[in-house]
């Protein structure tokens, strides 16, 4: 085997290891390798795919984004309110993403211009962002509201089959893996993940591809937000929390070095889908759901356990 | 003690980096170790210390076949390596360094008492005095750090001493003593191995020396005997031709302009002007400002007085993208740290700093891309299998081209070279020499920070001297030699040649 097909299996493992699981829960269960629970599978993964997407560009720049639970906590807030106050649901929604985008362009200021580093910067922000989702709403869920294009968005189907998440999830997985691929925005983030020193004195404008990545980190768990409010049909103060540690598992088990420089956005598309085919699995299998907390940390555990071995 | 590696073989995979390699060391020698980069040394030296285990060969040591199979056996047996990157824990103190993983202990605790007192013993059989045994590794100098080393080393009882290119980072007055030191335990009967590119070091301090080539072992030859192009002719396996290949442009008009250069405490008072197609030298000390220079003219550091011009245009350049954009180029001394991001492909680093040349709209185009950088890699004859490699599996000297060519494709009007050859073997050094002339002949301006004086001398037209952050004269490199540069960088008087000082105004009566 050469250095490069052993590289190429390589990066393929967690694809084998989602390909394991799933083969396996379809010999155990009739009713995992159903067209039906495959979508149900995918509209349940699409909220963490769309977070652990922004989330894989701030890990490759060789950071971490702890307030993206709050960020989805907030901008949903911030919609379901503008839309219970009679707003056009289309502007509420954008309004709703465009709030999340500025919550990470602020965590991005922080971090480049503030020189702060991102655990703490975000640990900080998603105290206090979360705090501010109690403040507005008084503590209780924002309901109240009916809107055909804002249910459509979580739970309407594309040609009466697929769910609009998925369809949405797919999409932004294709912009993402593009922009990594082939912009120079793209290189820029692995330059500076890779060397950040090495990457200014080649001119690289360091600072601004922070505050990008970090504002896009923002956008994305707003747009995860819209998903989770539109299938609740009501948005809760604590909607989002505990959301960033599914997104970074999954983006490590897609093969992302958390030390930032090395990774692919296909790889977090299929650690997510990873962690919601075991969540679906166990489910199915009727185990108890303090089994599947013990069971799905791991499988995490092994998988990482196995591409370190790999890497040796 | 006589150490003696024979028929030594090893392989990873189908690459067979060792071959029947013969290697001996004897008590009270240094043995240097010589061999262009990829040639085997450090694979010899990690079978020697027991990282490696050979694929066939043995390891006698006073005629007793001794199989060395884990690090644990080579300490056993008296064989301590100093590596490059030097292994302290820089947040612990000196003497928990050297007693690491055996502090002495007293009622299970550890003594710290009779830590202080050996740690002093060892530091003062160095000489070492100086160094407190308390203070905080990560604090000292690395010529300290490396006493520290050594010191350690002697602490284990080291009958055999590798030391791998121990005077890269240290200061000249720090490889003085360094040699001293390894006089001295050359004296008390240890055998040391020095690894090394500095011909110069090992003429000097090295009683023998061995040469590998490819894997394979091409000769031992005693010092006293042999020469400096015998040398380099085993280890390249044939005739360098000159060292430092000749140039023969003539400069042009004046580029670059600085005057009254300061930055915040380190420089003040820089005062010089290159030509196109010229080639200024920039000698001095280890800290006598000479990389603050560069860092401020790219505006790293930022400027605190003075003015630069470029083709007659007042710079005022804060950050490296400004610094870019107008013409400027900068070879960092730290290449892995500042040069290249060693986890992206050769192709990845060679356009980092022109990648929006072979894009549009933001979207690179990978045929722009891949066909520049075939056409950089052929221009500067980097040796590299595949360009989607990563930068970091190629050699010292070809990873150091992929900066060139990193800027090479601006191009460059001002080139700021600091240490352009430092870690590179002696082929890929007479590339560079070969580069940078070529970068010359084409009009480029270039300004070189280098340690080594015979390649300062050889490759400037003009050479400033530094001393403790001024300038301490600007010489021509045809009048110029070792000892009139080094006069001035140790603050010596010379009857230097400041042709680009300001001139002294006439006092008159």
């Amino acid at each position: 085997m050469t250095p490069q097909q052993k590289a190429t299996l390589q990066k393929l493992g967690p694809f084998i290891a989602l390909l394991l699981v799933a083969t396996g829960l379809a010999i155990m269960s009739p009713d995992f390798l159903t067209v039906g629970n495959l979508l149900t599978v995918m509209r349940q993964v699409s909220i963490n795919a769309l977070i652990a997407f922004g989330m894989t560009l701030v890990i490759l720049l060789g950071g971490i984004d702890l307030s993206v639970g709050s960020i989805l906590g907030l901008s949903a807030i911030s919609s379901a309110s503008l839309m219970a106050a009679g707003f056009n649901p289309v502007f509420a929604t954008a309004a709703g993403v465009v709030a999340g985008a500025a919550m990470g362009l602020f965590n991005g200021l922080v971090i480049s211009k503030g020189k702060v580093a991102p655990f703490i910067a975000t640990l900080a922000t998603m105290t206090v962002l979360r705090g501010l989702c109690m403040v507005f709403s008084h503590g209780s869920p924002i309901a109240g509201f009916s809107s055909d294009f804002f249910s459509m968005l979580g739970g309407g189907y594309v040609a009466g089959l697929i769910p609009v998440p998925v369809v949405g999830m797919l999409v932004m997985f294709a912009v993402f893996w593009f922009v990594l691929k082939k912009t120079v925005f793209g290189r820029h983030v692995y330059a500076v993940g890779g060397n950040e020193e090495s990457a200014r004195l080649s001119g690289v404008k360091v600072d601004r591809i922070k505050l990008w990545v970090y504002t896009l980190s923002g956008a994305m768990s707003a747009l995860a937000g819209v998903v989770l409010t539109s299938r609740l049909n009501s948005a809760q103060p604590n909607a989002g929390a505990g959301y960033e540690l599914d997104a970074i598992a999954a983006v490590v088990l897609g093969g992302t070095s958390l030390t930032g420089g090395r990774g692919w956005i296909f790889g977090t598309l299929v650690g997510a889908l990873l962690i919601g085919v075991l969540n679906n699995g166990l489910n199915l299998l009727e185990v108890s759901s303090f089994y599947q907390q013990v069971i799905k940390g791991a499988v995490i555990l092994l998988a990482v356990l196995i591409d370190r071995g790999n890497k040796k | 003690m006589h150490v003696s590696l024979r028929g030594i073989s090893k392989s990873f995979g189908p690459v067979h980096v060792l071959q029947d390699v013969d290697f001996n060391i004897l008590g009270g020698e240094i043995h240097a170790l010589m061999g262009e980069n990829g040639a085997g040394k450090s694979t010899l030296m990690k079978i020697l210390s027991g990282v490696y285990r050979a694929d066939k060969g043995e390891i006698v040591i006073d005629g007793q076949a001794t199989p060395i199979t884990s690090t644990q056996d080579a300490e056993r047996l008296g064989i301590a390596i100093i590596h490059q990157e030097l292994n302290l824990i820089p947040q612990l103190s000196v003497m928990e360094n050297l007693f690491l993983g055996r502090e002495p202990r007293r009622f299970g605790v550890i003594d710290s008492k009779a830590m202080r007192t050996a740690a002093r013993t060892y530091l003062q059989a160095l000489g070492a005095d100086r160094i407190d045994p308390e203070a905080e590794a990560g604090l000292l100098s690395i010529g300290q750090q490396q006493m520290v080393e050594i010191a350690k080393a002697l602490a284990l009882n080291a009958k055999v001493l590798v030391m791998d290119e121990p005077t890269a980072a240290l200061t000249d007055r720090e490889i003085e003593t360094l040699f001293g030191i390894m006089q001295q335990l050359k004296a008390q009967g240890v055998a040391i191995v020095y690894v090394s590119h500095r011909m110069e070091e090992i003429f000097r301090i090295c009683d023998k020396i061995s040469v590998l080539r490819d894997g394979h072992f091409v000769g031992e030859r005693v010092i006293a005997q042999t020469s400096f192009d015998e040398v380099v002719k085993l280890m390249v396996g044939r005739e360098l031709g000159d060292r430092f290949p000749k140039r023969d442009a003539t400069p042009g008009a004046v580029r670059l302009v600085v005057k009254d250069l300061a930055d915040a405490g380190n420089i003040s008072k820089i005062n010089f002007e290159v030509r196109a197609g010229e080639v200024l030298g920039v000698a001095g000390l280890m800290g006598a400002g000479r990389s603050e220079i560069l860092k401020t003219l790219f505006g790293i550091n930022p400027r605190t007085a003075g003015t630069v011009t470029l083709d007659g245009q007042p710079l005022h350049i804060r950050d490296a993208v400004a610094a870019i954009a107008h013409g400027l180029a900068f070879v960092t001394e730290d290449r892995k740290g500042q040069g290249l991001v060693l986890g992206m492909s050769v192709r990845e680093n060679a356009t980092l700093v022109h990648l929006n040349r072979y894009a549009h709209l933001g979207v690179v185009s990978s045929k722009a891309e891949t066909t520049a950088v075939a056409k950089l890699i052929e221009q500067l004859r980097i040796r590299t299998r595949d360009a989607e490699l990563d930068v970091k599996s190629l050699s010292g000297g070809n990873q150091q081209k992929v900066v060139f060519a990193k800027w090479l494709a601006l191009p460059p009007k001002v080139l700021l070279l600091d240490e352009p050859t430092r870690g590179v073997d002696v082929g890929g050094k007479a590339e560079i020499y070969h580069i940078i002339n070529q970068l010359a002949a084409a009009g480029v301006a270039i300004v070189m920070v280098s340690s080594e004086l015979p390649e300062v001398l050889a490759m400037s037209d003009r050479i400033l001297v530094m001393h403790q952050g001024h300038q301490a004269g600007i010489f021509d490199a045809k009048d110029a030699t070792q000892e009139t540069i080094m006069t001035a960088a140790t603050g010596g008087q010379t009857a230097a040649f400041t042709a680009d000082a300001p001139p002294v105004e006439n006092v008159t009566a």
